[in-house]
């Protein structure tokens, strides 16, 4: 039986409940009688041989590309870069398509006799892996294989040593890179796409890029004249990024790209109840819910967290093609459009949603307030393409705890951006001019990145960057559930209860408005007609 | 007329200190300190006048002596009976003289630099400190023509502001208060003179970065003196670690540059400084600290918070306290006390000394500084008003003082 696609629910008397993530928990709201609920397609059939289908996109390349094996040689320096722990969400289970995709490329480059061969995390300012966390992601077999004999690093985009700049675009945009990868014979991308912004080339030219370079594309402007970063066409962040993967690729920096599309079974067995739309749920899919959701409200919030974070995704890959970057990229969000794709009649007034546990920038660890915002604001609010799900001057509300609350060793600069300059200002404009060098360029950020496993001294500033286009169309963002003072700290309003907050978003939208949930999981992206 | 007297009573101060356990002031009605019928004390010479006082401000140091507290330090520094208040503002009814000889006629506004050193004690020749003007370091503390006492206030012979009936002033303490402060700023004149001393006896330099530690008082009118006195000459930065809402908005008004509650001060100043951190510690750090609280936590808190070879100022009083000084040791920092209040060298070759309250009334106005009087009591109601001081801080308040007007005559 085919998947079902996704589906607009319009709520009536009869409807149950619905299901919001608050964090680490979740809650049912009975949402009015008139509002709609967007669920997602269901997850589509996984590749029944993945490793057949990579080795037949490996060998048979989309665009102006030769077969992978063409391009190995004796004597060549090959660079593999993949994705980092920000993808996929949440992480998969083993195998990982890094490991399964990597594991082929190194055997077509040892049959061509290919002996230097190194292997880069493309984290751009991201924090460093653990070695935990690249095992999972590449295999034990590659990492110690690798890592033990400096083979297996983590691109820095603070080692003047081991950065070049390739040149300046038309728009005197700087392109610098990692210069092993730029000055290898090829250079091997692998991708897991998990939405349509990901990927193309954004790979390399943000995944393996300086401050230098991504202070570009990573400002307001930017993000404000995306719309959205789902819908490359009309996304400033790609555009740019497309900019400078030309000129990469005009400088003799030779790309093969390989993406692959996952199905949205985001959740085991044991949580299978969340992608389930309400009215469908069985008796087992109850007794799963109110069994985990008093177990989540019995435990402190720092175990609840460790309990999701250990949750292995059952993800499955549904497409993988390689090649010119273009031309792949092209087939790679047609894929993921069909996956995640649900047509939706017009805006609304009040769009609700429920923000989980975890983001690209928290696995393993701790959704702060910052990530909230960028969670709901950056991410959710941009899973659109046409128009905005909710009309200009309309009302955000999601739900989550929103706690004060940090993990110091991956977010110092966080703290330091919340007390410090959310404290003075949430106008991305003027931190942008008066703090983000500030923090880009401090010793002790640097140190912590390069380091430890901090995220970059001016990551919270592009985490307020991302929100900037939904902050400029809403006229109110509410949270409800959330911790009040880090609400306000943001900007936004918090609210106790669903009810309190739509009472609140009335005062902002008027009297009888429409509301749209975005149901979540699994990840869906709105066609907006 | 009725006056607040501290008597040598040992159980008295054994009780307070243990009430002061619930809170600060919090003993004052089982304490040392008692509100009895009072006269004048005698005039102690000729050129000693009748100041009878309008406010007069309740001083940490007035707490930790009540609270017992104090250091033993102070034992032989004070005589009993005694009637606290050293930051006053009062009216000559019968005129004076003041410090520099100008006479001050009937009915003159007047504040006090309660010091009592060699010229009120009549020792001649005066000491070499207060030849030169540093007053604030006489030794001559429990000789000449008065009984022990470093300062008006803690001098049996003397009274002291906590009282209706006149204190006995020296001339060479009075200043005259100019018309257009009101009493409210008259009465910060003392401590920001203290915190006037504190910033201009620190070494800032072009470009320095200055932490303030602790936003009572002294916090605040350091900061008030930094921005006023020190940063028109000498561009600087100031962070300053507040504890409460009240304070921070005060400490940004007064010329701050950054305030942010005391468990954000340490990285404010790490980012500020663009430091490291090696074991708790910055690498950096900022090169001028000024303790404004005086206890073991904000002095170890200072010394971690200073780049090596910089300076941390004692503003606050402090007592006997438990400070791991490897760090001084080690860093080479500079560990220094500001007392009081004395001379001030100015910057221009040629132009004198100005005293240290003659700067204060000037920074006192421009800044109008009577804003952080913020509550004022009637003597009778001193144990109120003690607790007040005592939780000023977490209850919205800066300054306490006493309120000694006659009530139909009390304006702002």
């Amino acid at each position: 039986m085919s998947p079902r696609p996704g589906f607009v629910l319009d709520v009536d008397s009869s409807t149950p409940p619905t299901l919001f993530w608050h964090g680490e928990r979740f809650s049912l709201e009975k949402l009015p009688e008139g509002s709609r609920v967007i669920y997602a397609p269901e997850p589509m059939e996984p590749l029944s041989d993945p490793q057949a289908a990579i080795r037949h996109a490996l060998t048979h390349p989309e665009g102006d590309q030769e077969p992978l094996p063409a391009l190995l040689f004796t004597g060549m320096r090959l660079t593999i870069a993949f994705d980092d722990i920000s993808l996929p969400l949440p992480p998969m289970e083993r195998p990982d398509i890094r490991q399964l995709v990597i594991e082929q490329v190194l055997d077509m480059a040892a049959d061509a006799g290919v002996d230097d061969v190194e292997l880069i995390v493309a984290l751009a300012l991201h924090r460093r892996m653990t070695e935990s966390e690249l095992r999972h992601a590449v295999g034990d077999r590659i990492y110690d294989a690798f890592a033990p004999n400096g083979l297996l690093t983590q691109h820095d985009a603070e080692d003047p040593d081991n950065l070049i700049h390739l040149g300046k675009t038309d728009h005197d945009e700087d392109v610098e890179i990692n210069k092993r990868a730029a000055e290898s014979d090829l250079l091997v991308y692998v991708n897991i796409n998990l939405v349509a912004m990901d990927g193309g080339h954004k790979s390399v030219a943000t995944g393996l890029a300086s401050y230098k370079s991504l202070r570009h594309h990573h400002n307001p402007a930017t993000m404000r004249k995306s719309k959205s970063f789902m819908d490359q066409h009309k996304s400033e962040l790609h555009t740019a990024n497309w900019r400078m993967g030309r000129l990469i690729r005009d400088a003799g920096v030779k790309v093969f790209q390989i993406e692959t599309t996952l199905n949205t079974d985001t959740f085991p067995d044991a949580f299978k109840f969340l992608q389930k739309r309400e009215w469908e749920w069985k008796a087992k899919d109850r007794i799963a819910f109110l069994g985990a959701s008093k177990a989540l409200d019995r435990v402190p919030a720092r175990y609840a967290r460790q309990i999701f974070h250990s949750v292995k995704a059952p993800h499955r890959m549904t497409s993988v093609q390689a090649g010119e970057v273009e031309a792949v990229h092209a087939i790679t969000t047609a894929n993921v459009w069909e996956q995640q794709g649900v047509v939706v009649e017009g805006q609304t007034d009040i769009l609700t949603m429920g923000l989980p546990y975890i983001s690209p920038y928290n696995v393993n660890s701790i959704l702060n307030p910052i990530l909230v915002a960028c969670l709901g604001l950056g991410y959710f609010f941009n899973l659109y393409r046409g128009k905005p799900l909710v009309r200009e001057g309309g009302v955000l509300i999601m739900t989550h705890p929103t706690r004060w609350e940090f993990n110091p060793v991956h977010h110092p600069s966080y703290i330091d951006f919340f007390e410090q300059v959310l404290s003075e200002t949430t106008d991305a404009n003027v931190m942008s001019e008066q703090y983000e060098h500030g923090f880009a360029t401090d010793p002790w950020y640097i140190h912590l990145y390069r380091t430890g496993h901090a995220y970059h001294g001016v990551h919270p500033f592009y985490m307020w960057y991302w929100c900037a286009h939904a902050l400029e169309h809403l006229g109110a963002v509410i949270i409800v559930g959330g911790d009040a003072k880090a609400v306000h700290r943001l900007g936004f309003r918090a609210a106790s209860t669903m009810a309190d907050a739509l009472e609140m978003a009335r005062d902002v939208v008027g009297p009888s408005p429409t509301l749209t949930h975005l149901h979540s999981p699994p990840i869906l992206m709105a066609d907006v007609q | 007329m009725k006056a607040l007297v501290v008597e040598r009573n040992v159980p008295r101060f054994a009780a307070a200190r243990l009430a002061s356990v619930l809170g600060s002031g919090r003993g004052a009605g089982i304490g040392p300190l008692q509100l009895l019928d009072a006269d004048a004390p005698d005039r102690p010479g000729d050129d000693w006048f009748p100041l009878r006082p309008l406010l007069s401000g309740i001083c940490g140091s007035d707490l930790a002596t009540l609270d017992g507290r104090t250091s033993r330090y102070f034992e032989d520094m004070v005589s009993f009976p005694f009637v606290p208040g050293h930051e006053v503002v009062g009216v000559l009814d019968d005129g004076g003289t003041d410090h520099a000889g100008r006479a001050l006629v009937p009915g003159t506004r007047a504040v006090i630099e309660p010091v009592l050193g060699c010229a009120p004690r009549h020792i001649l020749p005066v000491c070499e400190q207060c030849g030169s003007g540093h007053t604030g370091l006489c030794g001559n503390l429990a000789s000449g023509r008065l009984a022990a006492g470093l300062q008006t206030g803690f001098c049996t012979d003397t009274g002291g502001g906590w009282s209706t009936a006149p204190l006995m002033a020296h001339a060479s303490q009075l200043h005259a208060v100019p018309d257009e402060l009101s009493d409210q700023d008259a009465v910060l004149i003392e401590p920001t003179a203290c915190a006037v001393h504190a910033a201009l006896s620190a070494h800032v330099a072009d470009g320095d970065l200055v932490a303030v530690v602790g936003a009572g008082t002294l916090g605040l009118t350091t900061v008030a003196a930094l921005d006023g006195m020190v940063r028109p000459r000498t561009p600087c930065t100031i962070v300053v670690g507040a504890k409460h809402a009240n304070q921070r908005a005060l400490a940004t008004s007064l010329g701050a540059d950054q305030v942010v509650p005391p468990d954000q001060l340490a990285r404010a100043v790490r980012r500020a400084s663009g430091s490291l951190v090696l074991g708790g510690r910055l690498t950096e750090g900022a090169d001028v600290v000024f303790d404004c609280v005086g206890s073991a936590a904000s002095i170890t808190e200072s010394l971690s918070l200073v780049r090596a070879r910089g300076r941390v100022v004692l503003v606050g009083m402090p007592g006997k306290v438990t400070v791991d000084l490897a760090p001084l040791w080690h860093r080479e920092l500079t560990l220094v006390g500001a007392y009081a209040y004395g001379s001030e060298a100015t910057p221009d070759p040629g132009t004198p000394d100005r005293r240290s309250f003659e700067l204060a009334i000037d920074l006192v106005g421009t800044k109008g500084l009577g804003r952080l009087v913020s509550a004022l009591y009637p003597l009778e109601r001193y144990e109120e008003a003690l607790a007040h001081a005592g939780a000023a801080g977490r209850r919205g308040a800066v300054k306490v003082a006493f309120d000694l007007r006659n009530p139909k005559g009390r304006t702002r």
